[in-house]
């Protein structure tokens, strides 16, 4: 009784898990396969490897897309951690209108987060790279903020006393004592924002200007012609890239983890 | 016995968000005295703590530390250091670097900051601790380390906001030992925050009872419990008996309608009084041979003595003794004119006493 | 302290949210409620009155209360299983549920669509068994098979946040008062992981409402979704006025939306745990 128990837990994982990954290892094993008729496997090929290198707007697509969300992710993260560090010191009241306009572009829908950005840059400036980035940054922030404010809420008030205590100086005691205690916080919120940036379709599709391409709008453009297989080859080569910075990230953070476990 | 003073806090007032925490405090600190602020939680101890750390600065007076205004000194330029509630050592560094960090700011040589890290880990019997991740450590090493780390500063005074809350019983009595050792060996000034009536008995010089942002006494432990001035002070010291009472005259006072014969005086002739009565300081003996008679309602063992309520007079007495008398037994009670404490009503509603059970 | 040095830091974060979240939304209103020649008007906004537009909404919010519906159901005993796993693996499991997003959110979109193709793997699969095929692509099926799969992992991760935060002395005490494992179950941990089933119906719904990329690509266009209508007002009839209009409509559907999720999420911790 317990055993088929346990068994049907452990399948009923095991098949979410694989629903959730199969239409990932349909895209890997598309990257090798040499027929360009999507459901006929015609032998295995690396061509599309290299012809992904040589293919000069998919290469621009992923610089502008790397380039993109990394910015974006960084930009939001110093903007959303300084901004949650000046929220400790202010009234209950300003910190809820703060948080209620925060959590906007999070919950509302992002074809109108999109619209509306769009409509202010096509009035004001111009659509562009600019634009898009500033769409992306305005994403990710709520996401550091949910990260960084409760760390920031739980810890550092004492120990940064403490420092102060001791002898530091406030932004002594800030980079010794509080920023190490943030820095999860501000890891995991950086690794959101820069999640939600990189799968971001919309936004991107709204705030683009004439002639830039990311990997997202490209594959738009794509989706009605057939996609280039090229495209899998590259999204195979970025997963494995990502899974690779994951593994390294995660182990930083488990030894950071396992000082706090006990 | 005679103490330089170190340092006054004159006419400090301080209230958060219109609430008055501290109202018109003055206090003199000695150099190499222990000296404990006492009360239930909301009395503004830790206020007071926090404005000598200066974590907060008065709304009104001025602290005045070894002849000069710290007012409004930052934290990090004071010579005093704090051991903090829940220790707050820096989870990220190692014992060591706990240790080093206070050295380090003041560019402390190499050297000179290893010698001291093993010299406090000595005096704080954790040699060899060096390198362990302080969050691994049970929560008495996590407090000798706090320690530690505040008195390698050399300050001049040590803060301690309610240092052994977190510790379990055996261990707080240990490190009660510990810490009057510790304060003897470095020979500076102590100041104690706690609610703990015990802790602040056993440990201090002088023992501050603070209620509602007064302080409602200060003296040397046996002052504090042996001549209460007001009930909130008798109650939160110890248990006791507190009685309404009327001063017939100097050396008697009525209770319950009974006559007691007392030794105090200058209260005036019929005035309203509180009464004290220690429940070690109620003797029982059979019925008639005493003051009052009364029947025992209720026994408990507490080890080195018996507790008892006795129902007389329409109050229900604590008494202690070493002799158990089961519930429903008669029996009368006496009182030495001694142990009778008489004390003045609260003049206003600000001064009532709060019954610090309410808190905690 | 110099508290106001500090309060300095959130200045240029509120001058982003002000040019970048108020005003674009100000934007919207002023096109929404304005014509083409600028002056105020409402028509915009009851344009949604219009059969197709009003069949669109419908559509849409059927659409995202079954995906969130079906989400809820695959995700909760999921959620259950996996915070009943105990260990350290949080970590990992909130990562081996983020990594699909990863691959790009089109690619994940059109691979879907390889599997459940006439001819795709999912028949190949089925035929072998001798079942099928199955007509699933270009329908509504479909299109809340994609929502449901892209959606998931954001019903999942509240949820599983909240159960493994469930103090397992609360369970105990629970069976020590004679509670069986059902009782446990339904007086205890579901009352306790309602938080996190709440922000996880609020994560799901809202992208599902306002989802037009998947009704693309799995609907083929037959469906027409309140986001295809906006989409197609700015993308092809470049009709502003009225695109920022219906906007304002699938605003105010989601704030009513999430007064109702509110009411329900007394401890107001609900909100986004993930």
């Amino acid at each position: 009784m317990v055993k088929t128990k346990s068994f049907l837990q452990k399948f009923y994982v095991g098949l979410i898990f694989t629903i959730l990954y199969a239409p990932i290892a349909v895209l890997i094993v598309c990257s090798f396969n040499a027929s360009k008729a999507r459901t006929i496997w015609g032998g295995f090929t690396l061509d599309w490897y290299v012809q992904l290198f040589q293919n000069e707007a998919v290469i621009d697509a992923v610089k502008t897309s790397l380039m993109l969300t990394t910015s974006a992710a960084l930009i939001a993260t110093l903007l959303g951690t300084f901004a949650c560090i000046g929220m400790t010191v202010m009234s209950k009241r300003s910190q809820a209108v703060i948080g209620t306009v925060t959590n906007i572009p999070m919950l509302n829908a992002d074809i109108v987060t999109g619209i509306a950005i769009m409509l202010l840059f096509v009035r004001f400036m111009k659509l562009g790279y600019t634009s898009m980035l500033i769409g992306h940054v305005t994403l990710g922030i709520p996401y550091v903020i949910l990260n960084v404010n409760p760390r920031l809420r739980s810890a550092s008030k004492t120990t940064y006393e403490a420092a102060l205590d001791l002898g530091a100086g406030p932004v002594y005691a800030f980079i010794k004592v509080v920023l190490p205690e943030l820095m999860p916080g501000i890891m995991a919120g950086f690794l959101m924002a820069f999640t939600i940036s990189l799968d971001d379709f919309i936004i991107t599709y709204f705030t683009k200007g004439a002639g830039i391409n990311t990997i997202s709008t490209m594959l738009y453009q794509e989706v009605r012609r057939g996609i280039n297989p090229e495209m899998y080859a590259m999204s195979t080569l970025l997963f494995l890239a990502i899974l690779l910075i994951l593994f390294v990230v995660n182990r930083i953070g488990a030894k950071q983890d396992e000082m706090k476990v006990y | 016995m005679s103490r330089q003073p170190l340092i006054d806090l004159e006419h400090i007032s301080k209230s958060f968000d219109g609430e008055m925490v501290l109202d018109d405090l003055n206090l003199t600190i000695h150099e190499n005295e222990f000296l404990t602020l006492l009360g239930p939680s909301g009395c503004g101890k830790t206020t007071t703590l926090r404005i000598l750390g200066g974590f907060v600065t008065p709304d009104q007076g001025k602290v005045i530390f070894d002849g000069k205004d710290i007012t409004n000194l930052a934290p990090n330029k004071r010579n005093l250091n704090t051991v903090f509630q829940k220790y707050a050592l820096f989870p990220h560094m190692n014992v060591a670097e706990n240790i080093a960090f206070g050295l380090k700011i003041s560019g402390k040589t190499d050297a000179y900051i290893r010698d001291k890290i093993s010299y406090a880990l000595k005096l704080v019997n954790l040699e060899g601790y060096e390198k362990r991740n302080p969050m691994s450590l049970s929560g008495g090493q996590q407090q000798r380390i706090a320690i530690a780390r505040a008195i390698v500063n050399e300050p001049k005074v040590l803060l301690l906001d309610e240092p052994l809350g977190a510790l379990d019983l055996k261990l707080r009595q240990e490190m009660q030992y510990e810490l009057v050792r510790l304060k003897n060996e470095l020979g500076i000034t102590f100041v104690y925050v706690t609610h703990d009536q015990e802790e602040a008995l056993t440990m201090s010089d002088t023992v501050v009872v603070m209620n509602q942002g007064y302080i409602q006494q200060m003296g040397t432990p046996e002052d504090i419990y042996n001549e209460p001035e007001n009930a909130f002070v008798a109650d939160f010291i110890g248990d006791s008996n507190i009685i309404d009472g009327i001063m017939i005259q100097d050396k008697l006072v009525e209770i319950l309608g009974v006559r007691f014969v007392c030794v105090d005086t200058g209260f005036g002739t019929n005035q309203p009084v509180d009464v004290v009565i220690r429940p070690e300081d109620l003797i029982l003996g059979a019925p008639g041979r005493g003051v009052l008679d009364g029947v025992v309602t209720n026994l408990i063992f507490k080890g080195v003595h018996y507790e008892m309520e006795v129902m007389a007079n329409g109050y229900e007495w604590l008494v202690q003794s070493t002799v158990a008398r089961q519930p429903g037994e008669k029996v009368s009670l006496f009182v030495d004119p001694f142990n009778i404490q008489i004390m003045n009503k609260p003049a206003s509603d600000d001064e009532k006493a709060v019954d610090p059970d309410e808190y905690e | 302290m110099n508290t106001n040095k500090r309060k300095l830091l959130t200045g240029p974060y509120l001058v982003w949210a002000v040019g970048f979240i108020i005003l674009p939304l100000l934007m919207i209103l002023y096109y929404g409620l304005t014509n083409d020649s600028g002056s105020f008007t409402l028509d915009n906004l009851l344009a949604i009155a219009d059969p197709i537009h009003a069949k669109a909404l419908w559509e849409s919010v059927l659409i995202a209360l079954g995906s969130t519906l079906i989400s809820l159901v695959i995700a909760y005993p999921l959620a259950y299983i996996l915070s009943n796993m105990g260990g350290n693996k949080s970590g990992t499991i909130i990562m081996l549920f983020m990594l699909p997003m990863w691959i790009n959110f089109l690619l994940r979109i059109m691979a879907l669509q390889m599997i459940l193709a006439n001819t795709g793997i999912l028949n190949a699969i089925l035929g072998f068994f001798g079942i099928g095929p199955l007509h699933i692509m270009y329908s509504k099926t479909a299109i809340l098979i994609g929502m449901v799969y892209e959606y998931l992992p954001f019903m999942i991760l509240p949820i599983y946040n909240v159960m493994c935060k469930i103090d397992r002395n609360v369970i105990d005490a629970a069976r020590d008062l004679g509670a069986d494992t059902k009782t446990v179950f339904m007086h205890v941990i579901m009352p306790l992981s309602l938080p996190g089933v709440l922000s996880g119906i609020i994560m799901v719904f809202i992208p599902g409402i306002s989802e037009f990329v998947i009704a693309d690509i799995l609907g083929g266009s037959k469906v027409l979704l309140i986001g295809n209508v906006i989409d197609q007002e700015f993308s092809l009839t470049n009709n502003w006025h009225l695109g920022s209009g219906l906007s304002i409509v699938l605003m105010i559907f989601i704030f009513i939306s999430m007064a109702i999720m509110n009411k329900y999420d007394k401890s107001g911790e609900g909100q986004m745990i993930w």
